[in-house]
């Protein structure tokens, strides 16, 4: 049966099984690494039992596909990564701060005894009030636009969605677009942020709508719905910004349509700060639940889950945090779908180990681009949106290729 | 076997008086049937007979027009959809699409109907995971990416998850699908040997008649004939049903009613008679 292919493939099968599954045994994060024991030890136990395990042969070339690292490692460095960005992220700018100086006065910040103050107070203040809370947006917005993009991707099972390409940047475009020319003012500080949200929720509702018939959405509808959607809103938010008679307006609108985290204050901080903190933690708390909308929508359903009220209650919920989101930094396109992508690569799609994963990864990457963005053309900055597109573009073109091979 | 140790008790489940109707059309109509604790019902009938119809009014992938779907005397749709879950679980013919989701994945899904939200993988569940596919002969499999599996190998997949939610209620559609001869007889016997009770789609009449307690026949979304396999199986019903022409006997090792299908080329009696 299996005879005549269990041999040196069975034993290089039997090795990648032992790794693969140690990553598995990583589970939600440090917690499970220690408590739960070798990881190797249990995939020798099953193969063990399954006697004749006539499986065993097919499968050994295919297990060497799977990355070996161990998520531990994997979480490490993408956090190590973040840290890394944002010291060069406040470090690196017209004024240069050197790195000890910053993490100086970082800590100094955090209690006077840690650091002896040694700089000046200009530099104080570039890091403290002017680099730090741009830093800390963009890692923010990044690590946000991910698990945005994670969670959307398995909400509507299909791995090219992304809350740019989806519409839903736009819908919150359109909203904060009104806001900002037509000077609604309903919820005081809170108007752009909550007109975005409903914008992004609307659009994420329509194009959802549209791609679906008969109970199935396909890549295609899901994609030219999101587009056309996206195209649309577009127009609304260029038409508002073209038809306004406020040249200023019109300025900060157009600015702010091309997506970029410049004047970032501590006070434009904190409200995405929380939505995202919040939001990513509620995701957390359904990342079993996002795994079986993976498994399809029928077998989410056989397994336990109402598909429908989750799925409502998590689109609400992303277009919150797209909201606020788009509300501070404008349209970031494609962060979102390539992090969940890198990240599932790295370390598979269960939503345990990708949503923690993508949210270091997207942060690192978006506090390196926001600080190419302002570094390279300097002192003219770029907004950050054109260069994450010319990254995302040719990376989505790359994905529809492999894909369709 | 060790590691899935036992599931859960056996449920009773009725079918009463279901009928289906999506988009004006009647895909199933006032179809009743009662499978006891442990007893194994096959589904049999054509294409389009709404046998999966049927089934998924069972785990809620549908509502049921009218009737209702009662588990231990329970209607299913009044309860929670985990406490059901941890009850009664379902082979689909639907597989995961385009995630990078590996073997050990797919199966770990079975346990979500088990956790609270935050709720980490214990030990044993990990041994449960790894037990269901060691049942079906696919412990090698668990670091694959299911993706790449092979149509029957995902078939087995998607019965170990079945298995991990040790459930005491299964459906099973067309579970032996892409099987080969070998894993076929494998995932029916586990089926039996689990003692669940269970209703099964099947296509195969002669795996029906094996494994089954009793046969319901579907046709056009009617129940057409319920009974053990020698009662349902007959040359008539199946003459009726699926239109074609069969021998059925006992066979003489398995005491089991065979159905052979006549291809219209058969030889007359006779073991050299020339055509007439």
């Amino acid at each position: 049966m299996t005879g005549t292919t269990d041999t040196g493939t069975g034993s290089k099968g039997a090795g990648a099984t032992g790794s693969g599954a140690a990553s598995k045994d990583g589970g939600t994060g440090a917690d499970a690494a220690g408590t739960s024991g070798p990881g190797g030890g249990l995939p020798a136990g099953g193969r063990a039992t399954a006697d004749a395990g006539p499986a065993n042969g097919p499968a050994a070339g295919r297990q060497g596909r799977r990355a070996p690292i161990p998520y531990p490692v994997v979480f490490a460095v993408l956090g190590a990564l973040v840290v890394v960005t944002a010291t060069f992220g406040i470090a690196v700018g017209s004024i240069r701060v050197p790195a000890g100086q910053v993490w100086g006065i970082l800590l100094h910040r955090v209690h006077p005894a840690l650091a002896d103050p040694d700089w000046t107070r200009v530099r104080e203040t570039i890091v403290m009030d002017v680099r730090l809370p741009r830093v800390l947006l963009a890692a923010v917005v990044g690590a946000g636009l991910a698990v945005c993009g994670t969670a959307l991707q398995a909400l509507v099972r299909n791995p090219l969605a992304d809350p740019m390409l989806l519409g839903v940047s736009s819908g919150a475009s359109v909203g904060a677009v009104a806001v900002v020319v037509l000077n609604v003012s309903l919820f005081g500080v809170f108007s752009l942020p909550v007109a975005a949200f409903l914008g992004a929720l609307a659009a994420l509702v329509a194009v959802y709508f549209l791609a679906r018939s008969g109970g199935r959405m396909t890549t295609v509808r899901l994609v030219l719905a999101g587009v056309a959607t996206a195209e649309v809103l577009s127009a609304v938010a260029s038409f508002l910004v073209v038809t306004s008679n406020d040249p200023h307006k019109t300025q900060s609108a157009l600015r702010w349509m091309l997506g970029g985290l410049a004047g970032t204050t501590w006070a434009s901080v904190w409200i995405p700060v929380g939505a995202v903190l919040l939001g990513t933690a509620v995701l957390l708390g359904v990342c079993r639940s996002l795994n079986l909308l993976l498994a399809g929508e029928e077998a989410a359903v056989a397994l336990g889950l109402d598909v429908h009220r989750f799925r409502g209650a998590l689109f609400t919920l992303v277009a919150l945090m797209i909201g606020t989101i788009v509300a501070v930094s404008g349209q970031i396109g494609f962060v979102g779908l390539i992090m969940p992508h890198v990240v599932r690569l790295l370390v598979g799609a269960d939503h345990r180990r990708a949503l923690p994963a993508a949210a270091l990864l997207g942060a690192a990457f978006l506090i390196a681009a926001d600080l190419a963005a302002r570094t390279l053309m300097s002192p003219e900055e770029i907004p950050v949106g054109i260069l994450t597109a010319l990254v995302g573009g040719p990376f989505f073109l790359w994905l529809m290729r492999r894909r369709t091979a | 076997m060790t590691g899935t140790g036992a599931v859960g008790s056996p449920g009773s489940l009725t079918v009463a008086d279901v009928s289906v109707v999506v988009d004006g059309r009647t895909l199933v109509e006032g179809v009743s049937l009662t499978a006891a604790p442990g007893e194994v019902v096959g589904l049999a009938g054509p294409n389009g007979a709404g046998k999966s119809t049927l089934l998924r009014t069972v785990y809620r992938a549908l509502r049921p027009t009218s009737g209702r779907v009662l588990l231990d005397g329970e209607d299913v749709r009044r309860m929670p959809g985990k406490r059901l879950a941890r009850r009664l679980a379902a082979v689909l013919q639907e597989a995961p699409g385009d995630f990078e989701l590996s073997v050990y994945d797919v199966v770990a899904m079975g346990r979500t109907p088990h956790k609270r939200a935050f709720e980490g993988d214990s030990a044993d569940d990990r041994a449960v995971v790894m037990g269901a596919l060691a049942e079906l002969g696919a412990g090698g499999l668990a670091g694959a990416p299911f993706g790449r599996l092979s149509g029957g190998e995902k078939q087995r997949v998607l019965i170990a998850r079945a298995l991990a939610q040790r459930a005491g209620t299964m459906v099973l559609d067309e579970p032996t699908n892409h099987l080969d001869l070998r894993h076929q007889l494998d995932a029916l016997r586990l089926v039996r040997r689990l003692g669940v009770t269970a209703v099964v789609a099947l296509h195969d009449l002669n795996l029906a008649a094996a494994f089954c307690d009793r046969i319901c026949v579907m046709a056009g979304g009617r129940l057409v004939a319920l009974g053990t396999p020698r009662e349902v199986l007959t040359p008539a019903l199946l003459a009726e049903v699926y239109r074609v022409e069969a021998d059925v006997a006992e066979h003489p090792r398995t005491g089991v009613p065979h159905v052979t299908l006549l291809t219209g080329s058969e030889r007359p009696h006779g073991p050299w008679g020339s055509p007439a």
